[in-house]
């Protein structure tokens, strides 16, 4: 009871944690929530391959400015995540190559370039450069208050064009081309999303690194989705899940020594997920059993 | 062996094992498992170091490959509960066992050599310092390594070629023959998972996608065959390997990014270059189509309006003055009914919905070729244009 | 002139093709208003095909539809699409209500979400095709007919002029049938226009007053007594229908084999 005491008590009080469960909440349901769209949209892996593809956007970023500022690294990061989602497409579209082989290409040949760059940009002489790695594994604990003014403004942004947009992106994901009689642009549409989407991965990279991150964009909504059948329960449920690992993940990470938030983050979403697969009635394992 | 040579060695081993089994991976739509697969093992080379204390035991191998097999079992579970797709399932299961084998290391093995990096990673270039003594030779622990799993790689897909080759073009042919699906999906997935490991430590799990992906994907636009698709596969890998580890060396980088980067130059190359499904090819004959394609339309529209200029209609054709009729109205109000302009030169474009210009170029096109006649401004099909609307439209 | 009876459709020199190789060779059809049509022919005709391109969902080599003497894109709002029922995830997490009222987005226009009036339409909707007590249910708990009673209601919403509906009958039970087939009278009857890819060469006559038989090339359209004749299918499906009979008195649905179903 004591120890539970004195962690709410740091949560609130003790500075850098704050920071960092601030950071990593927001991170979790942004990405918790955005990523409800692409488990919909059977897209799980994009998420995979579009953080994987960010860590050249970043390199590229730093080596033309020179300027490791939270803004400029996400802007080069989302763009080349972006440039990965477009080649996928094309790739799908032009050969006889399917989905899993051009996710595959993009996360493996992006993630390569990214790190012969990191490579040569830590060769460089002026060493301003130490620091691009942590989009790599992600470090939580190292988020400063700058990061998460930036982390805050871009969620803000996202979470608020996604609820502004709610009813097109339900049309996008359920039935694009009766959207498309109905006269939305679903072109338009499905670009924003896309664009939501990475931005959600670019900032929650920060957190939980590339690797980890596409467990960020699925597990939060693959759990949520066995609790209900709403898509603004489950778009819901999915934030708080991913939120609720990020505050878990940070609190265990700062009260435990030698454990990186990360996974920490990544075992917590985990965790929800098999209790959802298990114990969430009507769906559940359990339910359908007995 | 100058060690430039051994890491040299060791690069076109890995590529060339990875590039075989990952032939296989690409055609049965499962490359993703390459990912999952290469990232979880980690899990298990962390329980055989706990298990023995050693980083360079056998046991390890053994207990890695068995995580890579875990995996696609959680995958394949949780696939089976049908609450979880199966990419949403492989997004859920390899983070999770990375997750656990990071939180492993960094609490209980901080200071052994087995941070994320080099798992991510690899580190090649240190490679020819970890050595054993074989036969009197000394020789890199990973080429050993390696180089046995490469035998076991070959071996294994020459005696099982007609099985894989069957169960993953025709799994049903491949049932009704007797060979159980399921047994070579998990030898695959076994094999894969070896491979993975052995080429972990070398090259890190990243390159180890990378490998087993790129180069098949290439070769998958270059042939037909699964035989040559496998040399192909086999050869641009290596040239991947030789081409990345000479770049690397020049500017001092990162070997295993590098090799991956190369294989993507390789698989970009194809894409835009490949003979027949190459993107330019595809332009090109998609260019080359159109024009054939917007003939045929015209002269398909010719036949089906025959003699519709501007002349009273023939009244035999009832079905067609009735359907002219409704199209004056809303496309040409000022005609009379009864009259339709189908075939008028200055009208096509309209029906057709073609801009003025493609238009023209079309019809001039099909006059040069004799296709069609113009006579005050419409359009009649000749003879042989007649005889080409007959034939059906093959490309 | 006939201006007193607008055509409700009209394609002119319509050819689709999918990676060059065309599906649709170019095709005229007039479709006076307020007629049930029925679109026949074998599979890989191109019935979906025609379908999606009158609505331009899927780009055309050439020609263009009209609606009501206007292109389609101005009349966007007269038309309602019923998709085949396997082209959505039915996984989705939504209800039926939901579903129904996505009907209306368009009429909402961008951002405005739904709200009592929309609600109270639905519900009027969903009376209309008998499943307002399925309302609050997961559109995954639902049979195949009550799927395609979701997909009529969410249609019905739209108060549209034209119905243009994909396999409405595929998968569904004999009741649903029934009740689909009196609902496309009905609103036949309120003077709109229905048309249909059907399957069924059986029940054509006793369903549709209007035909289009396809196969690639359009065979020919028109009123059934007139079309729906031997020939006409011969040339549609090739040798595949067996004629039973040639008796000149017998109709034509009874005279098909059985071949068709």
């Amino acid at each position: 009871m004591l120890a539970m005491g004195s962690v709410i008590y740091n949560l609130f009080f003790d500075y850098t944690l704050r920071t960092v469960a601030i950071g990593t909440a927001t991170l979790g349901m942004v990405s918790g929530a955005l990523g409800s769209y692409a488990v919909l949209r059977k897209q799980s892996l994009l998420g995979d391959t579009i953080s994987h593809a960010a860590l050249p956007g970043i390199c590229l970023a730093f080596l033309l400015t020179n300027s490791k500022t939270p803004l400029v690294l996400i802007v080069g990061a989302s763009l080349a995540g972006w440039l990965g989602t477009i080649i996928v497409t094309a790739i799908v579209r032009n050969t006889r190559l399917k989905d899993d082989a051009a996710l595959g290409i993009v996360l493996a040949v992006f993630f390569g370039l990214g790190v012969f760059m990191l490579t040569l940009i830590q060769k460089m002489p002026n060493a301003n450069q130490s620091g691009l790695d942590k989009f790599l594994f992600g470090q939580a604990a190292a988020l400063l208050k700058r990061d998460i003014q930036t982390i805050a403004v871009i969620s803000g942004i996202t979470i608020g064009v996604m609820l502004l947009f709610w009813k097109e992106f339900k049309l996008l994901t359920f039935d694009p081309a009766f959207g498309e009689t109905l006269g939305f642009p679903m072109k338009i549409i499905d670009l924003l999303m896309m664009t939501l989407i990475v931005l959600a991965i670019v900032v929650g990279l920060q957190a939980v690194g590339v690797v980890l991150m596409s467990a960020m964009i699925v597990a939060p909504a693959t759990a949520a989705r066995q609790w209900t059948d709403h898509l603004s329960v489950m778009v819901g449920l999915a934030a708080i899940f991913g939120a609720t690992a990020g505050v878990t993940g940070a609190v265990i990470s700062s009260t435990t020594s030698g454990i990186p938030t990360g996974p920490v983050i990544v075992i917590c979403v985990s965790i929800i997920v098999v209790f959802s697969l298990v114990f969430a009635p009507k769906r559940g394992i359990i339910w359908r059993k007995y | 062996m100058a060690p430039q040579t051994e890491v040299l060695l060791i690069a076109i081993v890995v590529a060339a094992s990875c590039a075989l089994p990952g032939v296989f991976l690409v055609l049965r739509q499962m490359s993703l498992m390459s990912d999952a697969i290469s990232h979880s093992v980690l899990l298990g080379i962390v329980i055989g170091f706990f298990l023995t204390g050693r980083i360079d035991s056998p046991l390890l191998l053994i207990l890695a490959s068995a995580t890579g097999v875990l995996t696609v079992s959680l995958v394949e579970l949780l696939n089976r509960t049908q609450l979880v797709k199966e990419d949403a399932a492989i997004g859920i299961v390899f983070p999770a066992l990375f997750s656990l084998a990071v939180i492993l290391i960094t609490r209980y093995a901080g200071n052994v050599h087995l941070d994320q990096d080099v798992v991510l990673l690899g580190e090649i270039a240190l490679a020819p310092f970890d050595r054993v003594t074989l036969f009197g030779l000394s020789l890199p622990y990973s080429l050993v390594v390696m180089g046995t799993i490469l035998i076991i790689t070959l071996s294994v897909i020459g005696i099982f070629y007609k099985e894989l080759k069957i169960s993953t073009f025709d799994p049903g042919l491949s049932i009704a023959l007797g060979f159980s699906p399921g047994l070579l999906h998990y030898g695959l997935m076994s094999l894969t998972s070896i491979i993975a490991v052995g080429a972990f430590d070398a090259v890190g799990a990243i390159l180890v996608v990378a490998l087993m992906i790129v180069p098949p994907a290439t070769a998958y636009l270059l042939t037909d065959q699964l035989f040559s698709m496998l040399v192909v596969s086999f050869l641009v890998g290596i040239v991947s390997a030789v081409s990345g580890y000479g770049i690397a060396i020049k500017f001092d980088a990162s070997i295993a990014g590098a090799m991956a980067t190369m294989a993507g130059f390789c698989f970009l190359l194809t894409f835009l270059l490949a003979p027949q499904r190459g993107l330019l090819a595809i332009f090109y004959r998609r260019f080359r189509q159109k024009w054939l394609f917007a003939q045929r339309i015209l002269l398909t529209h010719l036949a089906n309006h025959e003699g519709e200029g501007i002349l009273p209609k023939d009244k035999k054709n009832a079905k067609h003055v009735k359907i002219s009729t409704a199209k004056s109205k809303s496309i040409n109000p000022i005609l009379p009914p009864g009259k339709s302009d189908q075939c008028h030169l200055h009208q096509l474009h309209h029906y057709l919905c073609w801009n003025v210009g493609f238009t023209y170029k079309i019809v001039n096109q099909a006059q040069k070729q004799g296709l069609v006649q113009i006579e005050n401004q419409v359009l009649r099909l000749t003879n042989s244009g007649r005889q080409i609307t007959a034939q059906p439209f093959i490309q | 002139m006939a201006t007193s009876n607008p055509l409700a459709i009209e394609v002119t020199n319509l050819t689709v093709a999918y990676q060059e190789t065309p599906v649709l060779w170019d095709i005229d059809l007039a479709v006076p208003a307020g007629v049930l049509m029925a679109i026949v022919g074998p599979n890989g005709a191109g019935k979906t095909t025609l379908i999606k391109a009158i609505l331009e969902l899927i780009p055309s080599a050439s020609g263009q539809a009209w609606i009501y003497g206007k292109p389609y894109r101005q009349q966007r709002h007269l038309v309602s699409y019923v998709p085949q029922r396997g082209e959505v995830d039915w996984d989705f997490p939504t209800t039926v209500q939901d579903v129904v009222m996505m009907g209306l987005y368009g009429q909402l226009g961008w951002i405005r979400r739904p709200g009592r009036r929309e609600k109270q339409l639905a519900r009027e909707a969903m009376n209309k095709v008998d499943i307002l007590e399925l309302k609050d249910r997961q559109i995954s708990q639902l049979s195949g007919g009550q799927q395609q009673r979701v997909f009529l209601a969410r249609a019905l919403i739209q108060n549209a002029q034209l119905y243009l509906m994909d396999e409405p009958f595929q998968g569904v039970d004999a009741t649903t049938e029934r009740a689909i087939v009196t609902l496309l009278q009905s609103l036949r009857q309120q003077g709109k226009t229905v048309i249909v890819v059907h399957h069924d060469l059986h029940t054509v006559t006793s369903y549709f007053d209007w035909v289009m038989l396809l196969n690639v090339h359009q065979i020919d359209s028109g009123p059934i007594e007139a079309v729906f004749n031997e020939d006409n299918l011969h040339r549609t499906y090739g040798g595949h229908v067996g004629i039973l009979s040639s008796s000149a008195d017998v109709p034509p649905s009874q005279v098909l084999a059985n071949e068709y179903s």
